[in-house]
């Protein structure tokens, strides 16, 4: 299947109902495939007016109780960085999928790019966290769509699928669970009574629970700066406890919600960090499949390299990259834009560890023969 | 909550009215959701008690299409200004309307952008004097039922505050219908637009809604040129249109009997 249909049906599969959005190259499959199999479902598909309108509408079928979702690329989702904001500070749960399209701007329609994970991480304004997630296979989609549903309820807060359009727009084989087999996302409800529901008043792990409009709760959703009850709050000291908690309830969470594969110098699967590495590839998406098959061509010339491929880009898994790459002699992180994630990645372990990124923003996909000279560079 | 709004401010008549019709009709307010957008009129929402989105500018009616699809038993009222309704808002409300989702639109309209200080908005006459056009307004002002209309509401209605009774009749009018309404309520601010345009008191304000609001049957009568910088007000369209809601229903019906989707029958390409 195509991996923006894996995207789709995943979405389903978690139990999202409502789509709004608004065509754009390369996800406009999302769209088609909401239009024509939402409504026999009982779901909406809505065509909004525009980008800003699709995750406004995206925001409000969600606090009225339908897991809403919405799919778009690079100049969609430099409009979309409004409502990200307003989910942020709402906190409303809802999905945004990003297919990556080569920018800036309107760029290059139809060819792919990984350039968007900064914007993901920092696009709306403010003191914010983000929780993004990719996928490296079309078979990856259809479960990180699953999972961006289920974050999205688990932190009430908006998460961002980065997809690339090489993954978007690739067939390839996916292995689905049964018709009923994976558990769709659950909305943490509120425990007291109506009269007692206050909607910003947070559960130990600082997410507040969430009703819905139309249930015996009365609530509200505020985008300025507001109390637990979610009125208006221009104290100095409900502003530094607010933001804090919309950071620190995601920051928290990471530990226990990241997601990562690992492959071996065999190109096997692995659970740990080999000793004595050559190489780490730090890699997510379209790039982590060109790594691994470096790292697999270079195995024969001598060079034990081992490829992380990250699922949960942000919050980013501080600790995962740390115990990887300090295995290694060398941290090489390929990605198809200028040097994004691999700024991080320098940050965790750039004063232990040599981080050296490998780029390509032209348009095309990272190859093996791009990362293949720095990997066998390594050992020189 | 203290009241935010000004002294003299027309807002507190449209809230007021709106609550009256609300408890008029009896309505639940678990089944009611209140969008806002951002400026004064958009701070109503501190004010209800019913479910409520504070949402971000000019997108409320954005907020209200989701609501309502996700849930169209409830009823749902977006409440903006003319800054966040007619100017960022402009496209989210011509497609609100051609869409025709079951939400009634309530535009303050006080002919500027009150919250930040008085700048000009597209509802400020033309040579009209603001924070922004201290030497007049160079631009030529929307007529926002005009333009709803011909966007394709089926109910639009214009009143002022000064025409207190008219403001509860016409918001219970656009209740009682499933369809997209806009309810443009012409709205005093004696603190900015008043103060610049030789009309600093309530009063001053009150007396330019009583002069240059005429009912809509009588202002069809005039000529072209007695009508200029009159307001016609009244109901100024309803007709029939089945809603978005109703519409979708009959999508659902096709896609579940048409199973994977079907072409559209060529009388409705």
């Amino acid at each position: 299947m195509l991996g923006n249909e894996a995207l789709f049906e995943g979405a389903v599969a978690a139990g999202a109902r409502f789509y709004a959005g608004y065509p754009i190259t390369p996800s406009s499959e999302i769209a088609e495939l909401a239009a024509r199999r939402l409504p026999a479902l009982g779901g909406t598909y809505v065509q909004m007016e525009d980008e800003m309108g699709s995750l406004a509408a995206v925001i409000g079928a969600s606090l009225a109780g339908v897991m809403a979702f919405t799919a778009t690329s690079g100049p969609g989702f430099s409009l979309m960085q409004e409502h990200i904001g307003l989910a942020a500070m709402a906190e409303v749960p809802c999905v945004i999928i990003d297919v990556q399209r080569s920018g800036p701007s309107t760029g290059l329609a139809t060819r792919p790019a990984q350039a968007d994970v900064m914007q993901a991480r920092w696009g709306t304004h403010g003191d914010h966290a983000a929780v993004a997630l990719a996928p490296a296979s079309v078979e990856d989609c259809f479960f990180v769509a699953a999972r961006a549903f289920e974050l999205a309820e688990l932190l009430r807060a908006p998460v961002i699928v980065l997809a690339d359009e090489v993954i978007g727009h690739l067939r390839e084989r996916a292995t689905l669970p049964a018709a009923g087999e994976l558990q769709p996302a659950r909305r943490r409800w509120p425990a007291c009574p109506p009269d007692e529901y206050r909607p910003y008043a947070p559960d130990p792990d600082g997410v507040p629970p969430l009703a819905a409009f139309g249930s015996d709760y009365i609530f509200r959703a505020n985008s300025s700066m507001h109390d637990e009850r979610g009125y208006p709050s221009s104290s100095p000291e409900v502003a530094a406890r607010v933001i804090r908690r919309l950071c620190d309830k995601v920051a928290g969470a990471e530990p226990a919600i990241a997601r990562w594969r690992a492959f071996g110098p065999d190109g096997r699967a692995i659970a740990g960090p080999p000793a004595g590495l050559d190489a780490l590839l730090v890699s997510y998406g379209a790039a982590a499949r060109a790594a691994r098959a470096a790292a697999h061509e270079a195995r024969t010339a001598g060079v034990s390299a081992a490829v992380l491929q990250l699922e949960l880009i942000w919050p980013f898994p501080v600790e995962v990259v740390e115990q990887w790459g300090l295995q290694a002699r060398r941290v090489l992180v390929p990605e198809m834009n200028l040097g994004q994630l691999v700024l991080e990645v320098e940050r965790v372990i750039g004063k232990r560890r040599p981080v050296t990124g490998v780029h390509r923003s032209d348009g095309e996909a990272l190859t093996p023969d791009d990362i293949l000279p720095h990997l066998l560079g390594v050992r020189a | 909550m203290p009241l935010f709004w000004c002294a003299g401010c027309g807002n507190g008549v449209i809230l007021g009215a709106l609550l009256r019709v609300f408890a008029k009709l009896d309505l639940d307010p678990r089944r009611m959701v209140a969008v806002t957008g951002i400026g004064c009129f958009g701070k109503a929402d501190d004010y209800i008690k019913t479910n409520a989105v504070h949402a971000t500018h000019g997108r409320a009616l954005a907020v209200a299409t989701g609501v309502k699809l996700a849930n169209p038993d409830l009823t749902v009222v977006a409440l903006m200004g003319d800054g966040d309704c007619a100017t960022i808002g402009g496209n989210h409300l011509i497609h609100a309307a051609r869409r025709n989702v079951g939400v009634l639109a309530v535009v303050a309209n006080n002919l500027n952008y009150g919250m930040t200080g008085g700048q000009f908005s597209a509802t400020t006459p033309e040579g009209g004097i603001s924070s922004t056009s201290p030497y007049g307004n160079p631009e030529a002002a929307f007529d926002l039922c005009a333009l709803a209309e011909a966007a394709g509401a089926p109910f639009v209605a214009r009143t002022t505050v000064y025409h207190v009774a008219q403001v509860q009749n016409l918001l219970e009018a656009a209740l009682r219908r499933p369809v997209f309404s806009l309810v443009e309520v012409l709205s005093s601010c004696p603190v900015h637009f008043g103060r610049h345009n030789n009309r600093p008191r309530p009063k001053d304000m009150m007396d330019l809604w009583r002069d240059v609001a005429l009912p809509v049957a009588r202002f069809r009568e005039m000529d072209p040129p007695q009508r200029a910088g009159k307001y016609p007000i009244g109901v100024l369209v309803d007709r029939e249109r089945p809603d978005f809601c109703a519409r979708y229903a009959e999508v659902r019906e096709r896609a579940r009997a048409g199973g994977a989707g079907t072409r559209p029958a060529p009388a409705e390409r």
